[in-house]
């Protein structure tokens, strides 16, 4: 289990996150929606260790994590997939993959974590020659995802998988999600898609510059009045919405 | 002007242009790296010769036990210059890291002159170094032989080592996005002093065949030929390794068929180098070999 406790960040004179606490059950999928620069990017930077916290505490399994180098993290099974995908373009699809593995040793681990993402995105095995940067937005968004699992995580934490992709992709990485949670994966993800996110997720945070001024199950967030208005762009009771 | 004369100044082009190329490789595989230019790389560069010169004359090593020694000496310099001069620094902004690199640089010839004596020092090349080689009335000494072929070899292995290894993997990845490569739990630290070590282990090589080459030694003799490695990098395309090489070698061929063709201007061979650097950045500004820069979005 995650838990983040009253967690601070500050940017130069910017006080990004402002104390915000939220938990992780473990394999559970739990969105964190929130308008541009509300700080859900810097939540998920921060617990993976790119971004210093100045207050506060994430604990991992009972263990305190905050302050360890990203490397560390993620070697105690914490793992981002950051927003733009940020695949190494420059290398073949395969090697990014291989590079995924890179803090581990079990050779037969790896190459069965291979044979995995291979079956999970066959596209990614089409090209797997190919560099990376050559793919398309939603093969990018596949390789990160990919990539990620090479890393065997217990928590993936997602950032904006669904941005500037088309619908069917996105449906597509959802459905992916879905299936990487239920092999036993705990998933954090962070969406501006604040409806597919609250569908999928099993609980919810709202986040508001820097606060979180909203949580509970998927369901009832969905339905919630005030998060209807403000992300998801409708104002009709619960129902009505034509699909 | 002989054709033996000609193949005599080539011959020297060669082998000034490969030292300029070993050199440069350093400072294109940290910008690579850390888009850091390591102004003290020339320092590191001084160091290696000095190292050597110490490891004969007061430690009376055999020449090549002292070479070896120098280098590896070298390289873990190289290492912990990055360690107490950029590593501290590595998420402030460029600009702070490049005075760090110039304060280095300034503080390396400054210690150096104090420990060393400004006084230049004589080198006693090797004999193995020192024969006169002599191939149809082109002569060149043997030193002058082995340099390319150092660069050749040192090339061979880090294109290698770049294209076919994990750590070679690694550093592609470190090079084009930084925090994607922490996330994949890559040891960022461990692959940064990986080049730093390389690369001064390179200028070490390189600082030594210079005293070989021009047996004198002075505290500031990295100056002026870690300038022009640094241009050597820029004009190959800074980053590409092979574009470092290429831009030794040009540099190298203009200074000396300058020499050649137009003895009279003999005195003005440096400025020819920056001659080149400016054309090559006002027609390809990012070098010969240099991709299209891509800005990070």
């Amino acid at each position: 289990m995650l838990k983040v406790d009253e967690l601070s960040v500050h940017y130069g004179g910017i006080h990004a996150l402002q104390g915000i606490s939220l938990e992780v059950p473990d394999g559970a999928i739990v969105s964190l929606i929130g308008a541009n620069g509300a700080g859900k990017s810097t939540t998920l930077r921060t617990i993976v260790g790119l971004v210093k916290a100045s207050g506060g505490a994430v604990s991992w399994n009972g263990d305190r994590i905050t302050g360890l180098a990203t490397k560390d993290v993620v070697a105690r099974g914490v793992c981002l997939v950051p927003e733009g995908r940020h695949v190494f373009p420059n290398l073949t699809v395969d090697e990014n993959l291989i590079l995924g593995a890179y803090s581990r040793k079990d050779r037969p681990g790896i190459a069965a974590d291979r044979d995995k993402v291979f079956a999970l995105f066959p596209r990614l095995q089409e090209r797997m020659r190919q560099k990376a940067g050559t793919l398309s937005g939603g093969e990018q968004q596949m390789l990160a995802v990919g990539r990620a699992l090479m890393t065997r995580p217990r928590l993936l934490m997602m950032d904006e998988p669904s941005l500037g992709l088309a619908p069917l992709v996105v449906k597509m990485i959802f459905d992916i999600v879905k299936t990487i949670n239920a092999e036993g994966v705990t998933v954090l993800l962070v969406e501006q898609n604040a409806k597919a996110a609250l569908e999928i997720a099993d609980f919810g945070y709202v986040l508001e510059t820097g606060r979180i001024t909203l949580s509970g199950p998927g369901k009832q967030l969905l339905a919630d009045e005030g998060v209807r208005k403000a992300y998801l762009g409708d104002v009709k009771p619960v129902g009505a919405v034509a699909r | 002007m002989t054709l033996a004369l000609f193949l005599q100044h080539l011959a020297n082009a060669l082998s000034l242009g490969s030292l300029y190329a070993l050199i440069a490789i350093g400072y294109t595989m940290v910008y690579g790296i850390l888009r850091l230019i390591n102004f003290a790389h020339g320092d590191v560069f001084m160091l290696g010769a000095y190292l050597a010169f110490y490891s004969v004359a007061t430690f009376m090593l055999p020449w090549w036990g002292a070479l070896l020694l120098a280098v590896l000496l070298t390289a873990a310099f190289g290492v912990g210059l990055e360690w107490v001069a950029y590593r501290p620094l590595r998420d402030s902004p460029r600009i702070s890291v490049m005075i760090s690199a110039i304060g280095a640089s300034f503080l390396i010839e400054n210690v150096a002159i104090v420990l060393f004596g400004g006084r230049p020092k004589g080198v006693t090349v090797p004999d193995v170094m020192n024969v006169k080689l002599t191939l149809g009335g082109v002569s060149i000494m043997s030193v002058s032989l082995v340099i390319p072929i150092i660069t050749f070899v040192a090339l061979a292995v880090l294109l290698w080592v770049v294209q076919r290894t994990r750590v070679g993997m690694a550093m592609r990845a470190v090079s084009t996005d930084l925090d994607a490569a922490r996330l994949q739990a890559i040891d960022v630290n461990r692959i940064v002093s990986f080049t730093f070590g390389t690369g001064s282990l390179l200028a070490g090589v390189g600082g030594i065949m210079w005293s070989y080459k021009y047996p004198q030694l002075n505290p500031l003799m990295g100056v002026m030929p870690g300038l022009k490695c640094f241009i050597a990098a820029v004009i190959g395309g800074i980053g590409n390794i092979p574009g470092a090489v290429l831009g030794g070698f040009l540099l190298g061929g203009i200074e000396l068929l300058t020499i050649a063709f137009l003895p009279t201007l003999t005195g003005y061979r440096d400025a020819f180098a920056f001659v080149l650097l400016i054309v090559v950045l006002l027609v390809k500004p990012s070098g010969l070999l240099g991709g299209a820069a891509v800005e990070k979005v």
